[in-house]
């Protein structure tokens, strides 16, 4: 490999890399606490509300750099309706589920209206329902707490309670058999998939890497996924919550690369005016991204709410940062334009970390909200000047 | 003989595939105003930026002499330092400011921490009495109308200006106006031995204001009249202007021009912004089957607007007249039922209006038609490719891949990228607008073949074009549009330049420019 190839690589790759150094460093400065089964597994409950609420930012972002600041208090809103409704009106848990997803979409309606059809600018209109969302939720709470512990079909259902991992029907002993075959098999699939797709390009003739980086990646690949399929079978298994954050990273991942809908989104953030001479209906692709925010936040209102087992009117703070944080980290431009799931993946994994980590290792609260905003400012600093070709200062 | 000022010399200045001035002379003497003539394109605007610093001195070759030192200027500060002022057409004045604070703006009156808003506008009040506008210096500058120009010029004298250079000054301007502003400078070089350097396309005012008028064309210039020695005619500019030799830059076509294809009877358009503003004018054109037509003019006839708005209504407000497609009135309200009615407008603005340039070409390339690379939404990404391969290889666009991003494409092959994108939507008319625009003169022979070979397929190709050449060697028949109107139409075999630009100046200021 030359030397432009391996800046090339390192370019491409840069948060992953970054990823192992601080996964390492981690490991070295807690003895390797945060690798141990129980930890691997409270990152992903701990964190499926980021990955969640990221995937739906990223489509925001994707725009144009425009951003969703009311996802926080949507969450904690969405999720007070869906508590009061099961606790107190017992309303049956499939209709709340309904409800919940329908309020959050008719929010995410209601603010993209505005930002698609009238064009007020997307920060203001979600400033706007970041307060009064959050207020309203004062409101249906009565500013109360409101369990639903007694609600376990619920909390198990998105992964709260102590019961929330897929049952073990193959009864290993002392391992989760179940998690540990679906891992292999997770990974089979993908290896094959990959295999027909180049089989397929080669047939057509079309360019394919390098065997051997393709062979490389796929090694890489496979042994990462059985490897955190592994330790979640000697914790408990595979907390539900994993599935639905995979349902919502593949079908997302799957919409923004193979589909035109998705390729609208990149088109606008990329040349909103060219797009638009193309017979691209912009307007509805803004009012897509914000609609389905507001979806997303249903869903992440489910999750958080199961996962505390009790709605409060101070859920979902900072939320909308969290996500925010995760795209730019992951590479998502804050033009507009460029990001993809897994890209916003790795960051949401990368601030779990980095979290989780700094927990481990006792550091102050205070601190790591220090620590967790210079990684953003940095991320986004690379951005910017790799993308104007390492130049720091703008000439004047 | 009085003083030199300014003499640029040998001055040469490339762009990437282009070389915009090619060894231009220039010599101004103090106290006189000097016109610079010239086609759109030919070098003018470059040449002015040159001398005011916005190409950095080291991106050009040969020097500046001015005062009869050598200039070096990095910026645009450092010729203002030495008192050389530039007004662009495109006035840099803040509208939501007012006049005395737009006037000393970068050049604030008084301390660093306290601004002498008395100070400041008394010096507007006198520098606005010598231009001649009485307006309030506290009135909003996007509450007066025709005096911006005015304004720019008391800017210019506060900033100790030598020499002005003036844009088209009067391009927004009726003829009223026009004649006041040119007053105003003869009064300035009169009073104050001001010396001016005027860029204009009217050529009446030119022969009225200049004392000497300096031709470019191609980037070179061509000869300098001086008033009471030279003829001033503007027959005689035009000769100077347009006295290009045709050779062989144009690719050869049969013509078999059929049927109507397209009909615009009657169309008016309206400025977005401003509605009162009438940008095109009762115009009424035809394109045939296997016809290209030519519709020529300068920049800011109204080109651009008409064909968008033809395009599903993409510019202006309160468009009204009558649109025939294969003789069937059409309405075509969006871009989407412009494409459907396999209709296409290639932009004049490639990067701004045409193309992704962070995305790769093959994207660039379906992006009108994703439809077809698509099964029920689903992109097929081999399709994809295999249709951005093949339009690549048809029209000879030189890249590596077809993933490669087309930001760093040159000029011509990202030009090749647009065509392909709107050929791959399968149109029947083609409206391109400048096709040629900053490209090399091969790159540009092979623009001329598409475009021959679409006509040869039957489609109807209308090509908007600021350079007359162009339209002369390519179209089989021309329109001429000036100030929003249709002021001519020529067949291609008995049109000559002197005939198109007749037509534009005779019809130039008639109409008030409201």
């Amino acid at each position: 490999m030359n030397n432009t190839r391996v800046i090339d690589f390192i370019k491409k790759n840069t948060m992953i890399i970054v990823l192992i150094i601080v996964l390492g460093f981690f490991s070295w400065r807690t003895g390797g606490a945060i690798l141990l089964p129980m930890n691997v597994s409270n990152l992903i409950s701990q964190n499926a509300y980021v990955f969640i609420l990221a995937t739906g930012m990223l489509l925001c972002i994707l725009t144009g750099g425009n951003i969703d600041l009311s996802v926080g208090s949507v969450v904690c809103f969405v999720g007070a309706i869906g508590a009061t409704l099961m606790v107190n009106l017992n309303v049956p848990v499939w209709l709340t589920i309904i409800i919940m997803v329908l309020i959050g979409t008719a929010i995410g309606a209601f603010q993209g209206f505005w930002i698609a059809f009238v064009r007020i600018p997307p920060f203001i209109t979600t400033l706007a329902g970041m307060l009064a969302f959050r207020g309203l939720s004062n409101v249906v709470l009565n500013g109360l707490t409101v369990s639903i512990k007694e609600q376990t079909t619920f909390v198990n259902l998105f992964g709260g309670g102590a019961d929330c991992y897929v049952h073990d029907f193959l009864g290993g002993n002392g391992i989760n058999l179940t998690c540990l075959v679906c891992g292999i098999l997770a990974a089979a699939l993908f290896v094959i998939l990959q295999f027909i797709t180049r089989i397929n390009r080669k047939k057509h003739g079309y360019e394919t890497e390098a065997l051997w980086t393709f062979v490389v990646k796929m090694v890489v690949i496979v042994g990462v996924v059985i490897l955190f399929a592994y330790k979640l079978a000697q914790h408990k298994g595979i907390p539900t919550v994993l599935i639905w954050v995979l349902v919502v990273v593949l079908v997302y991942g799957y919409i923004t690369q193979n589909t035109t809908v998705g390729r609208h989104f990149y088109a606008v953030g990329g040349n909103e005016k060219a797009t638009k001479l193309s017979g691209i209906n912009t307007n509805k692709v803004y009012f897509l991204a914000y609609t389905n925010m507001g979806f997303l936040a249903a869903l992440a209102a489910m999750v958080t709410i199961a996962r505390l087992t009790s709605a409060q009117p101070t859920y979902g703070q900072n939320y909308e940062m969290d996500a925010i944080g995760s795209c730019f980290i992951g590479g998502a431009s804050a033009y507009g334009g460029i990001g993809t799931v897994p890209g916003v993946i790795v960051g949401a994994v990368l601030m779990g970390v980095i979290n989780l980590g700094m927990s481990l290792m006792g550091v102050d609260a205070n601190m790591q909200k220090v620590v967790k905003g210079a990684v953003l400012l940095a991320a986004v600093i690379f951005d910017v000047v790799s993308k104007r070709g390492g130049k720091m200062i703008v000439k004047n | 003989m009085a003083k030199i000022l300014l003499e640029m010399k040998n001055i040469t200045k490339t762009f990437p595939g282009v070389k915009a001035l090619d060894n231009v002379n220039l010599q101004v003497e103090e106290g006189e105003i000097h016109a610079l003539v010239g086609e759109n394109g030919a070098g003018k605007s470059t040449l002015m930026n040159v001398l005011s610093g916005i190409y950095a001195y080291g991106s050009y070759e040969g020097d500046i002499v001015y005062d009869s030192e050598i200039c070096k200027f990095n910026d645009i500060k450092d010729s203002e330092g030495k008192g050389i002022v530039i007004i662009h057409q495109e006035l840099a004045l803040i509208p939501y400011m007012t006049i005395a604070e737009n006037m000393f703006l970068g050049n604030e009156r008084g301390k660093k921490f306290k601004i002498n808003w008395n100070e400041t506008g008394a010096l507007a009040r006198q520098y606005l009495d010598t231009v001649g506008l009485s307006e309030s210096t506290q009135t909003l500058i996007k509450d007066i109308g025709v005096g911006k120009q005015l304004v720019e010029i008391a800017k210019a004298l506060s900033k100790h200006a030598r020499l002005l250079i003036l844009d088209e000054p009067t391009s927004s301007l009726n003829e009223t106006d026009s004649r006041a502003l040119l007053d105003l400078l003869l009064k300035l070089k009169k009073e104050q031995n001001l010396t001016s350097i005027i860029i204009s396309h009217k050529l009446n005012e030119v022969s009225y204001v200049a004392d000497k008028i300096t031709v470019i064309r191609d980037g070179a210039t061509i000869e300098t009249l001086t008033k009471g020695v030279d003829d001033f005619s503007e027959a005689r500019i035009i000769k100077g202007m347009v006295g290009r030799e045709l050779s062989d830059r144009f690719p050869k076509r049969e013509s078999h021009v059929g049927e109507v294809m397209m009909e615009v009877k009657n169309w008016n358009v309206y400025h977005p912004l401003y509605n009162e503003r009438k940008i095109v004018d009762d115009v009424s054109i035809n394109v045939r089957k296997g016809e290209v037509l030519g519709i020529s003019g300068l920049m800011g006839a109204g080109r651009t607007e008409l064909a968008m708005s033809i395009f599903g209504k993409s510019y202006g407000e309160n468009i009204s007249g009558q649109l025939f497609i294969q003789g069937k009135e059409v309405h075509l309200n969006s871009v989407q039922d412009a494409i459907k009615h396999k209709l296409a407008y290639v932009t004049e603005d490639r990067k701004g209006n045409g193309l992704i340039l962070s995305n790769p070409i093959k994207i660039n390339t379906t992006l009108a038609n994703l439809g077809e690379v698509s099964n029920r939404t689903v992109i097929d990404k081999d399709k994809e490719y295999s249709v951005a391969v093949e339009y690549k290889e048809k029209l000879k666009t030189k890249c590596p891949t077809v993933e490669q991003n087309v930001g760093n494409l040159s000029g011509g092959n990202q030009q090749k990228v647009l065509l392909a994108k709107w050929m791959f939507a399968n149109p029947d008319i083609l409206i391109l607008d400048e096709p040629t625009r900053g490209i090399d003169v091969g790159a540009k022979y092979e623009i001329y073949c598409i475009i021959n070979q679409l006509v040869s397929e039957g489609k109807s190709v209308i090509m908007i074009s600021s350079e007359l050449p162009e339209i002369l060697g390519m179209c089989d028949r021309i329109y001429v549009m000036n100030e929003g109107r249709m002021v001519g139409e020529l067949d291609g075999k008995d049109a000559t330049q002197e005939k198109i630009m007749t037509y534009i100046l005779q019809s130039s200021g008639k109409r008030e420019v409201g």
